[in-house]
């Protein structure tokens, strides 16, 4: 898993069947100090994330875990809202 | 999943019996300001997507949970058609 970013929202308005009411957010991966890294990404969202917040994702096929037993077409995937974390 | 706008088209006669009838587009990944970064790839659509339009794509084995893809051999699908992108600075 990876701690990101949420920086905005994507809306479609033609999509596979299975991702139908599926939010999905940009996140931009961070490193533990706060340093942008890599692409930003969009991901399904599971846990009502918002707009600012810091997360952490899970990317592969476990994406689509959270919604099971739907198969939602998702490569990565908010599962936790980040409260603090700390470091050694 | 990634953003990219659909740039070309692919057409294969010869190719697995279960990629018969699915249409092949090339996208070029992109930011979400609308930037071109990394290389082109080759998606298959399923949901009608057509040339200049933003999409969004799923890689790798997810690509194949995308309804009608099952036990297909697809690396990338292109699974809605962007509507609209917000970002917060």
């Amino acid at each position: 898993m990876q701690l990101g970013k949420v920086v905005g929202t994507v809306v479609l308005n033609n999509q596979n069947d299975t991702l139908h009411g599926v939010p999905l957010l940009l996140v931009q991966p961070m490193s533990s100090s706060r340093q942008p890294v890599g692409r930003v990404i969009v991901a399904a969202d599971s846990v009502g994330a918002g707009v600012g917040e810091e997360v952490f994702f899970v990317r592969g096929k476990e994406a689509s875990f959270p919604f099971y037993p739907v198969e939602v077409p998702a490569d990565a995937g908010i599962v936790g809202i980040v409260d603090h974390w700390t470091i050694g | 999943m990634i953003l990219a706008k659909v740039v070309g088209t692919v057409v294969a006669t010869r190719k697995d019996p279960r990629l018969v009838s699915s249409k092949l587009l090339i996208a070029r990944p992109m930011d979400p300001n609308g930037k071109p970064e990394g290389n082109y790839l080759v998606a298959i659509d399923t949901v009608d997507a057509g040339f200049g339009e933003t999409v969004l794509i799923v890689s790798g084995s997810s690509a194949r949970m995308a309804s009608g893809m099952k036990d297909c051999p697809v690396d990338a699908a292109i699974v809605g058609i962007v509507d609209e992108i917000e970002i917060k600075d």
